[in-house]
């Protein structure tokens, strides 16, 4: 598997048609296409760039500056861990050894069983609390070692059924619903807005 | 209407620059040089490389900004020598070398590069960086014809934007992020670009390279001349440079009214066939040999030999059995030194430089004549006409590309397929082959909307209601010019002031027409007949009656009726539309003699080979797509004793016992601008003097006599075709506007006027009868024969760096037609015409419209001028699986 | 001071369910969105224009004047909102994404009403799991029950709100990298000057890009009007705002706090709020706004949270997080692991910050390591300069946008005042030659009695 499926094909006709220029559709297909096989394939890239009237260079040129996009294929959890400030200064850059001990690798890598990538992360905005760390984009605050290993034990157990396999971010996706769509706004033939003028909209006081 | 002037200081000096201009620009127009990586004048600004920082002060105290992306506003203060100022571009060099390999001794850019320049001009001296640098796999290819080394790479975004905004082919791009940025292509899509040799030379540093110039010289070991180049005829100028008497590359040359700076690859790569070791360079005669066949064998012989056999046929022959195929490879001064010898001295008018590959010559100076920038000039409206730019003129393709994206120029194409230009016409046009004409009815008379075959005909209705410019070409050659010929007169019945570009390939083929190598014609564009008076006083004779094109002399030297048969750099064999009658005509010819750079099919056959000196061989001038005479530069000698085109015309003429007159190159010329009715008041000195730098079209304008000033630019006759007309016109309106004309040169245009009586008329296009063509068979699809910009040509096979990229030939067919052919796409079918059945492979496109077929001419694998009858007016085919 | 003005936009927190329609709606939700369309849009423009209400994005410039920058008669107008958060220290816009989507809807759907924007961008950090979700699902909701998309609440307003993932980059924060992203490019920024999103932005149309936080503010000021919120706070900064305090404290956590008059030593000592420095420990310096602020100190605890006067003391409010260290904070490791941000999250557009935050953190790295050199800090000093020449607050830059820049606070913050920390590592006694203007990295005057 590498270009979209039929159904996930199906999916990306609908997410294009949100935006009013095809190319803005680049980075929720890629995430798409991560979601189907784990990683982002050249393959699905080429489809993309099918997709949207690109050349794959261009999908690939986007894709590649976005640290989420894995182009080699990783474990199917990917353990981010913060060692950004305000975790360096409450024992992130300590999780993130005792994890890499705990797995068996570096930071970047992938452990034997090739179930978990670690990688020492940026700040994920849970600075108040630290240290924390994500599996597949999923939060654990003030997480401790004995936790990790618990997490990790869970993980490799399968009971971890909430934490989806990396790639799939989500699990509720936006759908509008063609009647109640008020319609894409193409950049190149736009009006006033109805709404705009002196009255309101609303003239019923009750509401 | 002039443009607004805004005031502002530069380092405390008051200038003033178009509103709207950059500050960078600005500066420089004034002597004041800002650096700079990123910026490059033909392209959309990023401010990147943050090199141009200087302290700008808009009312609110000076703050570094990129000179490149700021324009010029009232009252701006702009200080390029500030303390900050220099400290900061001193420390944007440290950061841009700090990862920069020190190869400079072994990198091509070396010498020529502007990094290196401003490490000297602006960096601190010895290196801060003690870590280590980063680092990437060595040159890489990113295309056939180009490297990339990433480590030399200072992600100016020139390339990527070139390929992305100029060319259209964004195959190259940045990847990664931050310090780990780069510049690739996706894995297995290369760079596959005509322009991608163009990166190469905007690269500011020796990061991308050229696979035919790597490691051939130090940039300092270059001589350089100014030329134009000859493979198409855009005419786009070129450096030629060479080091010890070998051409090693050419680069572009930024000129306003033509390429701005960019060639297509073909154009910058095909020098490489300059020293093919197959061009020819020494005569050849043929001999008997002990072949029973008794058709003998080409052996070396000395030129006096060569050229006394040659003579000696024509001098044998009657005048109407004598016939000259050819010239568009000559400069204008050997086009015209051949159309002297053949119609003022032979006296023949059997002589035509196109290979019914083209358009008459009637319509090519008849027709009222547009400027590329005419065609690009802003909110403009083009109609193109049956013509594949991207193929056959790429650097033009370039500037209508630009001119649709960033200039609101719309084009309506009318086709017998989709081209290159599809993805950029507001609406495509689709006809049948051979029904260019219908569809122009349809679309600017009543004619039947059926003939379009697919598009919006209301939509291209709505869009050529007003003025509009055209561009017709000849992108098949399938089926005959007739039809072409036809659109294009329809569309002047419709739209008298309408202006057309002829877009013809073959490079200097308007100048081989503009000199009389067609038939009918004679130099300075006037016909036999109305020129006929003048130039009997000039000439010694001339042809009685207009002679046959190049199809009907192949088919009067099949019949017998030729005696002598000249080809003139062609090669009917590989090069005409029919081979088969090209083959018969070969035969049938009591003599031919071929004058050539390069042993090629029709050589072959030849009783006669004079070896010509090519390319950066020979001075002269060369007239380009749009009537623009330039300067053709020599810079290398030929190869053995090969001569140039002219001296072989003037010495057949004295071996004739004629004197042509023509001693050298200026002499030539000089007898044009005075003899030939366009081109009058364009004078040498005028070619080569600034106001000639970008070449001067033809006929003289008189905003470039103006121009011109202190030249001493005499005008001893002119006439103009409308436009020019006009412009007589406006040239004598007494007017104060600074736009205008100076009164001497208003002057010399009047007097030019005056005297215009002495020379004819120069040839309006009109057609006799209107053509209708033959209605479609049911049964059978009809043939396009299209061109793919490399191909078997002869400097294309020769230049090795180029020589692969030529793409074969597929049969393509409507999946619909395929359908109901039952042949599968890939299939092996055959291809049936009353000439041959030939053997190819289908596929599948919808680039090709139901009911046609389209081959590619030239290419490695089946022919389709194995398959056309040149004297019908369209190719039929049938085919069926094998 | 601590005063007792009521959260505005955190009311909701409390419930489990605060992500709900359903709680959404039982606690005043869409109250809002019905007040402002019982106004014209300019009226409710006004409104948000009398509230003074600034930017909390980071750069806190105030939403009512920006709402007035679109040229007129150039349409379409676009709506972005920009919850890309990911500055180091900075956590907010992430808790309003996951606990009340719909305020933020809400929030996006006034702001359109008011600008006449006709479609709206809502962009979340791609890392936010959670946060796309409860927005998807609320989006979801909300479309259903008539609250978005076509003739909202019966009405001729019609727009939609777009739901839209990044995927790892800080710099597509920066509001123009976050339209080339969304335009499906590389996140690097354009240059402005000349134009501003307001005016060339999304498709090069007029574009209003505004914070979670700032639009999550919308509802109050349509259901109570400008003037309630602009009686909240001080000077120029108005209303409640959420600030962050992570590092050595004994109680970090996100506060919603009165803006403008709450000081730092409150939010940092206060029992209801940090309850003061972990461990009893001395502190030793802070960051007042985000990781691209120049860091404050003892000296500073005092300062009111309000712009002004955080700008003119040399730093800034930035994202609103405030990071505490302590005496015992390694500040070349706390100043080289700020660096490394900076340097991984240059887009690479400019060369010095593409080149330059790349070789600060590698000259850092070396300090570290045990290789530092005496003469490295002055270098780390002129790199900064050539950066951000004048090493000055604001700052001025040789870059597009202020990210490169950013890498400087933290060098120019820990060398002018921890230089003997340098001079450890390295082993020797280390000059400078290399001038530095803010005033935040001057040591302060000796206090005079
Ligand atoms: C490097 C950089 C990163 C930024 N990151 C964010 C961010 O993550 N979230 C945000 O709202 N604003 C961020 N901003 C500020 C935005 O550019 C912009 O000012 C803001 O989104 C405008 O919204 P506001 O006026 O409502 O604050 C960043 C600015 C810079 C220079
Ligand atoms: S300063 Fe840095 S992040 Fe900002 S545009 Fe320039 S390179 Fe990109
Ligand atoms: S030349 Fe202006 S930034 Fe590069």
């Amino acid at each position: 598997m590498a270009r979209f499926t039929a159904e996930n094909e199906e999916l990306a006709r609908e997410i294009i048609g949100r935006y009013p220029v095809l190319k803005s559709a680049t980075i929720p297909l890629c995430h798409l296409a991560q979601e189907q096989d784990g990683h982002l394939t050249e393959e699905a890239m080429e489809h993309i760039a099918e997709l949207l009237g690109l050349a794959p260079a261009e999908v690939l040129g986007t894709a590649s500056f976005y640290e989420m996009f894995k182009r080699e294929p990783v474990g199917k959890y990917v353990v981010n861990v913060c060692t950004s400030i305000s975790c360096f200064l409450n024992g992130g850059d300590e999780l993130l050894e005792h994890a890499e001990e705990r797995l068996g690798t570096k930071a970047g890598g992938t452990s034997d069983d090739g179930l978990f990538t670690i990688e020492g992360y940026e700040c994920i905005a849970a600075c108040t609390e630290a240290p924390c760390l994500q599996v597949n984009y999923r939060y654990f605050h003030k997480i401790s070692n004995d936790e990790f290993d618990r997490l990790i034990e869970d993980l490799r157990a399968g009971k971890r059924t909430d934490i989806p396999p990396h790639g799939t971010l989500a699990l509720v996706r936006q759908h509008i619903d063609a009647e109640r769509a008020a319609g894409v706004s193409p950049p190149d033939h736009g009006e006033q807005p109805v709404w705009l003028r002196d009255t309101p909209a609303l003239q019923d006081q009750s509401g | 209407m002039p443009d607004e002037e805004i005031t502002l200081t530069v380092n405390g000096r008051e200038i003033s620059a178009p509103k709207g201009q950059l500050v960078i620009a600005a500066a420089e127009q004034h002597g004041v040089f800002i650096p700079r990586f990123c910026y490059h004048p033909r392209m959309k600004s990023v401010g990147m490389c943050r090199m141009c920082i200087v302290d700008i002060d808009t009312g609110r105290g000076p703050a570094l900004l990129p000179a490149c992306m700021i324009e010029v506003a009232p009252d701006m203060k702009v200080d390029t020598e500030s303390a900050t100022t220099k400290k900061a571009q001193d420390g944007v060099l440290e950061f841009l070398l700090i990862n920069h390999p020190l190869d400079c001794p072994v990198c091509d850019k070396g010498g020529e590069c502007p990094l290196q320049d401003n490490a000297y001009a602006y960096g601190p001296g010895e290196s801060r960086f003690v870590e280590e640098k980063r680092h990437f796999e060595k040159p890489i290819p990113v295309s056939d014809v180009v490297f990339l080394d990433r480590e030399r790479c200072i992600l100016c975004d020139r390339c990527t934007r070139f390929a992305d905004e100029v060319a259209g082919d964004p195959l190259i791009h940045f990847q990664n992020r931050g310090n780990e940025t780069e510049v690739n292509t996706f894995p297995d899509h290369p760079f596959a670009s005509y322009f991608s040799g163009n990166t190469v030379q905007i690269c500011p540093v020796g990061a991308l390279t050229a696979k035919p110039f790597r490691f051939k010289a130090r940039p300092w070991d270059l001589e350089k001349v100014e030329s134009t180049c000859t493979s198409c005829s855009v005419g786009c100028r070129v450096t030629i440079e060479a080091s010890r008497n070998h051409v090693l590359r050419y680069q572009g040359v930024d000129i306003d009214p033509v390429n701005w700076g960019w060639l297509c690859d073909k154009g910058r790569f095909d020098f490489e066939a300059i020293e093919s070791d197959d061009r020819l360079s020494e005569p050849l005669v043929r001999k008997p040999s002990g072949a029973t066949d008794g058709t003998g064998e080409l052996i070396a012989a000395s030129w006096a030999e060569a050229i006394g056999a040659a003579a000696d046929a024509i001098r044998n022959a009657e005048a109407s059995a004598v016939a000259v195929l050819g010239g568009a490879r000559l400069t204008n001064e050997a086009a015209y030194a051949w159309a002297k010898l053949a119609k003022g001295v032979i006296g023949t008018d059997h002589v035509d430089a196109q290979l019914d590959d083209g358009l008459p010559g009637v319509a090519v100076v008849g027709l009222p004549q547009a400027t590329i920038d005419d065609v690009c000039a802003p909110g403009a409206t083009v109609i193109v006409v049956d013509a594949n730019l991207k193929e056959e003129l790429p650097v033009l393709f370039l500037r209508l590309r630009d001119a649709v994206i960033n200039r609101g120029v719309k084009v309506v194409e009318l086709s017998s397929m989709s081209t290159g230009l599809a993805a950029l016409a507001a609406v495509s046009l689709v006809h049948r082959p051979g029904e260019a004409h219908l569809a122009m009815r349809a679309l600017v008379g009543d004619g039947d909307a059926a003939a379009v075959l697919d598009g919006d005909l209301d939509a291209a209705k709505a869009l050529t209601g007003g003025n509009v410019v055209a561009i017709v070409g000849r992108s098949s050659v399938g089926e005959s010019a007739a039809a072409t010929v036809e659109a294009a007169a329809v569309l002047l019945d419709a739209r008298a002031d309408t202006r057309f570009l002829v877009a013809l390939r073959r490079a200097n083929v308007r100048g081989a027409v503009d000199m009389g190598l067609a038939p009918g014609l004679l130099p300075g564009r006037v016909t036999l007949d109305d020129g006929r008076q003048w130039f009997h006083e000039h000439w010694s004779t001339l042809p009685d009656e207009e002679g046959l094109d190049a199809t009907g002399i192949l088919t009067a030297a099949a019949e017998g009726r030729i005696d002598v048969l000249v080809l003139l750099g062609a090669d009917p064999a590989a090069d005409f539309r029919d081979h088969d009658l090209a083959q018969r005509a070969l035969a049938g010819a009591r003599t031919v003699v071929s004058i050539d750079t390069f042993m090629n099919r029709s050589t072959e056959k030849a009783d006669v080979v004079l070896p010509a000196a090519g390319y950066a061989e020979t001075d002269g001038t060369t007239t380009n797509v749009e009537g623009r005479v330039s300067v053709l530069e020599r810079k290398v000698t030929p190869p053995g004793t090969a001569r140039a085109d002219w001296m072989l015309a003037a010495e057949l003429a004295y071996r004739l016992g004629a004197d042509l007159g023509l001693e050298s190159v200026e002499d030539i010329w000089n007898e044009i601008e005075a003899l030939a009715p366009a081109h009058a008041g364009i004078t040498r000195e005028l070619l080569l003097s600034p106001a000639g730098a970008d070449g001067v079209l033809v006929p003289l304008r008189p905003e470039v006599a103006q121009a011109a000033e202190g030249q001493p630019v005499q005008i001893t006759g002119i006439e103009g075709t409308e436009p020019d007309n006009a412009a007589l016109a406006e040239a004598a309106e007494p007017s104060d506007d600074a736009g205008e004309p100076e009164p001497e040169a208003v002057e010399a245009v009047t007097r030019a006027e005056e005297e215009a009586d002495a020379r004819p008329d120069t040839v309006r296009f009109s057609r006799s009868d209107s053509y209708e063509s033959p209605a479609p068979d049911a049964y059978s699809l009809r043939l396009i024969a299209h061109r793919k910009l490399y191909d078997l040509g002869t400097l294309v096979q020769h230049a090795p760096s180029i020589a692969e990229l030529a793409p074969g030939s597929t049969l393509l067919v409507h999946p619909y037609d395929l359908d109901r052919l039952g042949v599968s796409d890939g299939g092996r079918v055959k291809v049936t015409s009353p000439r041959t059945t030939l053997t190819v492979e289908a596929h599948a496109s919808t680039i090709i419209p139901k009911g046609s077929a389209a081959l590619t001419v030239n290419q490695p694998g089946p022919d389709p001028a194995d398959l056309i009858d040149a004297t019908q007016p369209v190719t039929d085919v049938r085919i069926e699986t094998v | 001071m601590i005063t007792d003005a009521q959260p505005i936009i955190t009311t909701r927190f409390g419930y489990d369910d605060s992500h709900t329609l359903e709680r959404f709606l039982a606690t005043g939700g869409y109250d809002g969105l019905r007040a402002a369309l019982r106004k014209a849009p300019q009226q409710v423009a006004d409104d948000v224009k009398a509230a003074s209400l600034l930017g909390r994005g980071g750069a806190g410039f105030p939403a009512g004047v920006k709402w007035g920058f679109p040229p007129a008669n150039v349409w379409p107008r676009y709506l972005v909102v920009n919850g890309d958060e990911s500055e180091p220290g900075t956590y907010k816009d992430r808790m309003l994404m996951e606990r009340d989507p719909h305020q933020l809807i809400e929030g996006c759907l006034i702001a359109c009403y008011a600008v006449g924007l006709s479609q709206a961008f809502l962009y979340v950090r791609g890392e936010m799991a959670l946060a796309q979700e409860r927005i998807a699902n609320a989006l979801n909701e909300a479309y259903a029950a008539g609250y978005v998309g076509k003739n909202i609440l019966g009405t001729d307003y019609s727009v939609d709100i777009v739901l839209h993932w990044g995927a790892g980059a800080y710099i597509v924060g920066e509001e123009t990298g976050l339209i080339e992203s969304l335009e499906g490019n590389r996140g690097m920024p354009r240059l402005k000057p000349p134009y501003f999103p307001a005016v060339l932005g999304l498709y090069n149309k007029p574009t209003i890009v505004n914070n979670v936080e700032t639009l999550a503010n919308l509802p109050f000021i349509a259901r109570n009007g400008g003037d309630a919120f602009a009686k909240l706070g001080a000077e120029t900064s108005k209303g409640m705002r959420m600030f962050a305090v992570s590092g050595h404290v004994n109680k970090p956590g996100v506060y919603e706090v009165e803006f403008g008059v709450t000081t730092f030593r409150d939010l940092i000592e206060a029992p209801i709020y940090c309850g003061g420095v972990r461990g009893g420990k001395k502190l030793k310096a802070f960051i007042p706004g985000g990781a691209s602020a120049p860091w404050f100190y003892e000296e500073h605890l005092d300062l009111p949270l309000e712009k002004a006067t955080v700008d003119k003391a040399g730093s800034m409010l930035g994202s609103g997080a405030i990071v505490v260290m302590d005496e015992d904070t390694d500040i070349v490791r706390a100043c080289h692991r700020i660096v490394r941000f900076f340097a991984k999250e240059s887009c690479g557009k400019c060369t010095p910050c593409r080149e330059g935050t790349s070789w600060l953190e590698k000259i850092l790295q070396r300090i570290i390591d045990g290789y530092g050199r005496p003469e490295d800090v002055d270098l780390l000093l002129d790199i900064c300069d050539n950066i951000s020449p004048g090493i000055n607050w604001p700052p001025r830059q040789t870059t597009i946008c202020p990210l490169g820049p950013s890498a400087v606070s933290p060098i120019a913050s820990a060398v002018g005042r921890f230089r003997h920390e340098f001079e450890a590592y390295i082993g020797a006694p280390v000059e400078t030659t290399v001038q530095m203007n803010g005033l935040a990295y001057k040591a302060p005057e000796p206090a005079s009695a």
